[in-house]
């Protein structure tokens, strides 16, 4: 396998930065999927328990790394798995607006006409809309919890999918191969999946990329007025909230280990986001 | 569009899995006690009467009631409204100015290390969770300097400034920058931004990567024009071509950018204010969720809602009264 991942790594660094920048986020999010997959067997201390006989608050030292928590849990420890939640929300919910917004554009836009406007009306006043907000309102109703973290973010970013394919579909319908296949009697579903879908599959990948990036933002936002996952879980987002009432112990330990993991992982998919749009747009950017 | 977004978290708030009272009351509530608090949110009616009492009491500026107290959450948002208001125009103003300014240093250093410094900043501008940046700052300027506040909107030791007062004629707009100088009090003025400081420059530096790229693509597509060239070759400075001439072109897209960053610049206004306890719509939410209090977060929201439609037709205005070229 590896052997076949080598050649392409290489032909994306010719590419120049677009490709540098891919590999490089890839290089972020690949580190702390598997840093977070191998956790149980690497953290020096059990990251959920209480200690019988805490340090509390302690300085980062060699004993402890990244220094102890308010509760003397190892804060390294909960970094090293504090990964899962973010990483769980973000697949789930880009696979709610995948499963949701791909089809949903694709035959709003070919249908055109009513369908077309009224789905289009409903999805611009969720896009004009404070994401943030709307997830907020949506996650307070639902409840705590990956799964209702994973809803109302998709909800929110639904629209971003639809409003691309919705462009693309609307150019690439005019184009003669697909009036072609109609004239020939290709079915709408054939037209749909085989001529149209793979010419949109390059933007689902980049909004989907950047999609990411915004998931686990949200998600930290979320978790961090209270809309997380219980307190017993190791999170970033979580110790980050946590660690606000430290704040004034000046225990900068506490928060500044997991924030940097937020955005490492952020960064990695906006990177990743960044290398793709300009590989596959080269216009858009200069 | 704002009737869609309010019908939407209308039937949001009562179609999602979860009655709202008894989501409120939780478990322990007898049903008296749950048909009781629905009769008095007027939740027991059926649901199109329910819109329409919310829509007419919406054009009223009525929000309905609170389910933690009974009280106006009109009057709630009202009053928590202006404080966001500040912050949001602050950071607004932060973000655009600096991002213009980096921006533009970008595009005359273009493919030089200053200009993909420039492009890392923005880059993790956007990766950084904007509560994340409140803390550091509060750590390092606020606790470790003690150059600035860290919480709250003005000093609990000093009356808020009261706004205009002539006799008995009384005028405030609950912004307390313009307030403190419509009282003509310069310390309470100071001391206001000093207390804004903060909260403005987490959420303005985490919204200007988005200027900095814009001005940026924008400046380098507007150097490269005739007109820039024929002002260099007029013998004038290049201070002068890059700000008065370039810059004044590749000002617009910058301003629709300002409309359409209203949108992300509240969902981070309402971090912030968690952040630096800034007692504004944002922390009235958060407060909100914790109390179970579904009718107000449904206000809450909707005043978002109608926040962002105007400050977007505002911008509209705004681009069709710079550039003559569009016409209403």
């Amino acid at each position: 396998m590896l052997s076949s991942i080598l050649p392409g790594l290489s032909t994306l660094a010719k590419r120049g930065l677009a490709g540098w920048l891919i590999i490089i986020g890839a290089i972020f999010v690949a580190a702390i999927v598997v840093m977070t997959a191998i956790s149980p067997w690497i953290v020096p201390y059990n990251p959920t328990e209480i200690p019988s006989s805490p340090k509390i608050l302690a300085q980062p030292s060699t004993q402890h790394l990244f220094g102890t928590n308010d509760l003397g849990q190892d804060v390294f420890s909960r970094v090293l798995s504090g990964g899962g939640v973010m990483l769980q929300v973000s697949i789930l919910s880009v696979i709610v607006c995948l499963a949701i917004g791909v089809p949903l554009g694709l035959f709003a836009s070919y249908a055109g006409g009513a369908t077309d406007r009224v789905v289009g009306l409903l999805m611009d006043s969720i896009y004009a809309f404070p994401g943030l907000v709307l997830a907020i309102a949506i996650a307070a109703m639902l409840g705590r919890g990956v799964v209702n973290m994973a809803l109302s973010i998709a909800v929110v970013y639904i629209p971003s999918y639809f409003r691309v394919i919705r462009s693309q579909v609307l150019s690439i319908k005019e184009m003669s191969y697909i009036e072609a296949a109609n004239a020939v009697g290709a079915k709408n579903r054939t037209i749909l999946t085989r001529y149209i879908l793979p010419n949109i599959v390059p933007s689902i990948v980049v909004v989907a990329t950047v999609n990411f990036a915004d998931a686990i933002l949200t998600a930290a936002g979320l978790t961090f007025i209270g809309l997380g996952v219980p307190v017993t879980i190791p999170d970033w987002g979580q110790d980050l909230t946590n660690g606000q009432r430290l704040l004034t112990s000046g225990a900068w330990w506490v928060i500044t280990f997991p924030g940097i993991m937020i955005i490492l992982l952020a960064l990695g998919f906006t990177l990743m986001g960044e290398g793709l749009s300009e590989t596959l747009n080269p216009r858009l950017e200069q | 569009m704002i009737l869609i977004l309010l019908t939407m978290v209308f039937l949001l708030i009562r179609v999602l899995p979860g009655d709202p009272v008894l989501l409120h009351l939780e478990k322990h509530a007898t049903p008296a006690a749950v048909a009781q608090m629905r009769h008095q949110l007027g939740l027991d009616k059926p649901l199109w009467a329910q819109y329409f009492d919310y829509l007419f009491g919406l054009f009223r500026g009525d929000l309905g009631k609170s389910m933690q107290d009974y009280s106006s959450v009109g009057q709630q948002i009202f009053s928590a409204f202006p404080a966001t208001l500040e912050l949001a125009m602050f950071s607004m103003v932060i973000a655009a100015a600096l991002g213009i300014v980096i921006g533009v240093q970008a595009s005359k250093a273009y493919n030089k290390p200053q200009d993909h410094v420039i492009r890392i900043f923005g880059i993790v501008t956007y990766a950084i969770p904007v509560f994340f940046l409140g803390m550091i700052l509060q750590l390092t300027l606020g606790l470790g300097l003690h150059w600035f506040p860290v919480g709250q909107r003005f000093n609990p030791m000093v009356q808020a400034p009261l706004g205009l007062n002539v006799g008995s004629f009384h005028f405030s707009t609950g912004l307390y920058t313009v307030d403190s100088l419509l009282e003509g009090n310069i310390f309470k003025f100071i001391e206001s931004l000093r207390y804004l400081f903060l909260p403005s420059l987490t959420l303005g530096l985490v919204l200007s990567g988005v200027f900095v790229r814009l001005t940026r693509s924008n400046m380098l597509e507007t150097l490269r024009l005739d007109f820039v060239t024929a002002a260099r070759a007029r013998g004038l400075g290049e201070n002068k071509v890059t700000y008065s001439y370039a810059l004044r072109n590749a000002f617009l897209p910058v301003l629709t950018m300002v409309g359409l960053q209203f949108a992300a610049l509240l969902g981070g206004a309402v971090l912030t204010e968690t952040t630096f306890s800034w007692p504004g719509l944002g922390t009235y939410i958060v407060d909100r969720i914790n109390f179970r209090d579904y009718t107000a977060i449904q206000g809450a929201v909707i005043v978002f809602g109608i926040f962002v439609s105007i400050v977007s037709l505002a911008v509209d205005l705004l681009y069709a009264y710079l550039d003559p070229r569009i016409r209403l």
